[in-house]
């Protein structure tokens, strides 16, 4: 298998876009439901439902989370540097919300108590819709350009702050990402629910998903129109070295759209994924809850991919130094780190998917009260 | 405090919260496995009721482990962004091999082990415990391959182009003798913590009269697998000796208080006060040769004292300056004809020479007074590290002897005979976790003033951030730790103290799962 520098780095963006979406449609149900679960479950035993609906699988969906952090560190270091540190508050404020998700699942039911119950679902809640939100404006500011640029030991220097990332655009991208979550939270209630719980999901997820549509279609006029994208102009040596801060950049209205322009067949991604949305929508209403889960699927994987591709080859774009603009050519790992990851993805992906796979088919079948209350100790 | 302490403290707050759970995760994976075996071997029902019930505390202890491990992962890049840039190449590659090859494995099949006991069969069951064991020690080998990475730096160079090390060697990462020996040390510490917990609380129940087949059987197993991972942690933990001697000189000779070299075999000082300003150590018990023989395998090879330690460090502090001035002039391109050449002969001392960069902000032309302030700086504060090590070692032969009293009164059948063994197996339920914390304070106190041994010094490998920042963020985490960790802390003594009988896992042993029997699909 012997690929050069220039086409690992190419898979590795492809990679981490895999990893992305691969969280998106496994944890993000997690995250969809637990938003979910004060809205759709109205008393304890509903919630119980939604809970131990996600109970086998959660760990196990929450760690392409972690792996996306690891595969990042791993092949773009400089990103996961730049990244982590600049969003610093932000990632805090995520990682606390996170940290109340494994408490909430495992403790909740432990205690027959409703004010400690009630307690954790909120735990559970904010845990899951923070979260949500915040990965959809790390993504908003992405787009928009950071503020942050290198010395010439390439230590970095980041300005402003939380409230910088809050801005209109920034905020409707994590409107989006949540409530493309609870879409797909509730396509999952749909499969593994009965009764009124199927039908509050079904109610919900439809409008959900429908905005969802009308979310992704502003903000892609809001980004071809309003914001500037950037684009190199000098030539980058995809061979070489990470020359991360020796290329030339501008910025510009309408660059964003550069890739588009080249090959017009991007343009099926964001289609796609506005179609995938409506079609969730339809599907809910019409009770196909199977095809409503694989279009909500379909239509987060192609955001996440709308994404990539418009920014491509960027990935996190300097404000401060436009120059000093993180790409995927130019901040990725040493040609012999990707390769040897590259080889652990491939013998471990297939390996993970296969056993996930194994446990959902284990794990099958709707849930009821009725068998909530029959198991009432070992279940969450 | 400035910001480089109080990343710091953030850190080694975080990592030693998270080292709450981690051991017992560790041992108890083990011990559910074993116990499953037997079940599966003998089909005696206790031996599952065993399996559940410590399965429910290790579920409890679960939980807040991959909560604090989270944070693990994140702070690299919030807190030690230049650290991140600088050895990402290397150091970002076994953390995301340990998420694609064990914590995914882990995290999927404990959902299974909880949720999956009436629909798999007996046999399938177990083996989703044994590779839920197994996934967790695996996860341990590739985080310690990272952790004895920044030990001992092997298998990486640095690019003057990219102004960040790079890989060279993959397999010399992998097989670093100090991650090898860290990790069998480590685990074999889990499996000593999993062990202890077990048999603490079975003593406890035995103690009350209560719960008597159960716990007499969970003590029986606690203690036979609890002695040979304590002989384990022993015979590695000198191993680990003999490595420090080869590889870090300054944390052996600050564990020892060995403030000059003696002549061969060095003596071990089992008992001293060590003085700091004088550079020595008052009131010193030694025990001749001992200690020769466990960092150098030899009588007559020297273990190298402070102050020598000290001299070496001056030189390659002072090489190190001329590195950093051809670093300078090679990446500005004015660098002459030689400098190349010059550079690849000092480069070994760079980090060295970044050390100044604490106190001087030329460091190629840094004063003989600033010089000294690196050299004190150097070597850490010896008496943490010495007391620290005399209680790692002192909590790990007390549950030596703890073990092998179990095993005895064990085998003999007759453990609750025995009230004061049960006392004394209670009371050690705090020592394992004493030794864990105890042995990574050392490992990483002991690195000081390194974040990356002799190549990247802990003041430059922070963040972009403010020492405000910074501070906000470890209140924040203060008060949620401890909050979670008084809430886990309850509801394992709540359930601990309930026991297997009164969590209604002896009497009622069919409401204990997902039923076979799924509801109807709906029409």
């Amino acid at each position: 298998m012997m690929m050069d520098y220039e086409t690992l780095r190419f898979v590795w963006w492809v990679l981490i876009g895999v990893l992305l979406i691969g969280f998106a449609v496994t944890d993000g149900f997690d995250m969809g439901v637990g938003t979910l679960l004060k809205v759709v479950g109205r008393n304890d035993l509903e919630r119980r439902v939604m809970i131990n609906s996600m109970a086998p699988h959660w760990d196990g969906n929450q760690v392409w989370l972690v792996t996306a952090g690891g595969a990042l560190f791993a092949a773009w270091p400089p990103v996961y540097a730049t990244a982590f540190n600049g969003f610093y508050f932000a990632l805090m404020l995520t990682l606390f919300a996170l940290f109340l998700r494994p408490l909430a699942f495992d403790y909740r039911s432990k205690l027959d108590n409703p004010t400690w119950r009630s307690r954790w679902d909120w735990g559970l809640t904010i845990g899951s819709a923070v979260p949500a939100l915040i990965f959809g404006v790390a993504f908003g500011n992405l787009l928009q350009g950071v503020p942050f640029q290198f010395d010439d030991y390439l230590r970095l220097e980041y300005q402003g702050g939380l409230l910088g990332l809050l801005n209109p655009f920034a905020l409707l991208a994590g409107l989006l990402s949540l409530l493309m979550f609870v879409t797909h939270g509730a396509a999952w209630l749909q499969l593994k629910t009965e009764g009124e719980l199927r039908r509050r999901s079904a109610a919900i997820g439809s409008l959900t998903a429908l905005v969802c549509a009308a979310l992704f279609v502003l903000g892609g006029v809001w980004l071809l129109w309003g914001i500037d994208g950037y684009q190199v102009t000098s030539v980058i040596d995809t061979q070489g070295y990470n020359d991360t801060t020796g290329k030339i950049v501008a910025v510009s209205a309408g660059s964003w759209m550069t890739n588009y322009s080249r090959f017009p067949l991007l343009w099926l991604l964001p289609i796609l994924g506005v179609l995938g949305f409506v079609l969730c929508a339809l599907t809910m209403k019409l009770g196909r809850h199977a095809l409503a889960f694989t279009s909500s699927a379909v239509a987060m994987a192609m955001v996440v991919v709308t994404t990539g591709v418009t920014m491509f080859p960027f990935v996190m774009p300097s404000t401060l130094n436009p120059n000093h603009s993180l790409t995927m050519w130019d901040a990725t790992a040493s040609e012999l780190t990707l390769k040897i990851m590259f080889v652990v993805v491939c013998i471990f992906v297939p390996l993970i998917l296969l056993y996930t796979a194994w446990s959902y088919w284990v794990m099958r079948g709707r849930l009821n009260e009725q068998f909530i209350r029959d198991n009432d100790k070992a279940l969450y | 405090m400035d910001i480089v302490e109080l990343s710091r403290l953030q850190f080694a707050f975080t990592a030693m919260v998270h080292f709450l759970f981690v051991p017992l995760t560790l041992g108890l994976s083990i011990l559910l496995a074993i116990m499953e075996t037997v079940y599966v071997m003998t089909g005696k029902t206790i031996y599952r009721q065993m399996t559940k019930f410590w399965g429910k505390l290790f579920g409890i202890n679960f939980a807040l482990g991959v909560t604090t491990g989270i944070a693990m992962e994140f702070q690299f890049g919030t807190n030690w962004s230049y650290y991140s840039h600088y050895v990402g190449d290397i150091f970002g590659a076994p953390l995301a091999i340990e998420a694609l090859m064990a914590f995914f494995l882990e995290s999927t099949l404990v959902g299974l082990f909880f949720f999956g006991w009436d629909r798999l069969s007996k046999e399938k069951h177990l083996a989703v415990t044994w590779f839920m064991a197994l996934a967790t020690n695996m996860s341990a080998l590739w985080i310690l391959v990272a952790n004895g990475w920044m030990q001992h730096p092997v298998g990486s160079e640095l690019n003057l182009a990219t102004m960040r090390m790079e890989l060279t060697s993959f397999a010399e990462v992998l097989l670093n003798p100090v991650a090898q020996v860290k990790f069998v040390h480590t685990v074999s510490a889990g499996y000593v913590t999993g062990a202890v917990f077990v048999l603490a609380i079975s003593s406890w129940y035995l103690l009350k009269g209560r719960e008597i087949a159960f716990a007499r059987r969970s003590f029986a197993i606690a203690s036979a697998f609890g002695l040979a991972s304590v002989l384990s942690v022993i015979v590695l933990g000198d191993e680990s000796g003999y490595e420090l001697g080869d590889v870090q000189k300054v944390k052996l000779a600050a564990i020892e208080a060995e403030w000059q070299t003696h002549p061969a075999p060095a003596a071990f000082t089992l008992f001293g006060l060590p003085n700091e300003s004088e550079q020595r150590t008052d009131l010193a018990i030694k025990i001749p040769g001992v200690m020769g023989l466990i960092a150098t395998r030899s009588l007559d090879t020297e273990v190298m004292g402070i102050r020598e330690l000290k001299q070496e460090h001056r030189e390659r502090i002072v090489n190190g300056q001329e590195a950093y001035a051809l670093m300078q002039r090679l990446r500005s391109g004015e660098a002459g004809e030689g400098d190349q050449t010059r550079f690849e002969e000092v480069r070994s001392d760079l980090g060295y020479g970044l050390l100044l960069s604490a106190y001087s902000d030329d460091v190629a032309n840094a004063t003989a007074a600033e010089i000294n302030q690196a050299v004190e700086a150097s070597i850490p504060k010896v008496w943490p590290l010495f007391w620290s090590f005399r209680a790692m070692v002192a909590a790990g032969f007390s549950m030596l002897l703890l073990f092998a009293l179990a095993l005895w009164h064990s085998v003999r059948r007759q453990p609750e005979k025995s009230p004061w063994l049960l006392r004394f197996a209670l009371f050690s339920l705090p020592l394992p976790w004493i030794a864990c914390e105890a042995g990574w304070f050392v490992a990483e106190y002991g690195r000081q003033p390194w974040a990356i041994g002799e190549i990247l010094p802990v003041h430059l490998a922070i963040s972009s951030l403010t020492a405000e920042q910074v501070l906000t963020t470890l209140i924040a985490i203060g008060v949620l730790y401890t909050t979670f960790v008084i809430i886990e802390m309850w509801l394992m003594q709540h359930f601990a103290r309930k026991g297997p009988s009164g969590s209604g896992y002896l009497e009622d042993d069919t409401e204990s799962g997902y039923p076979i029997s799924t509801p109807s699909r709906e029409v």
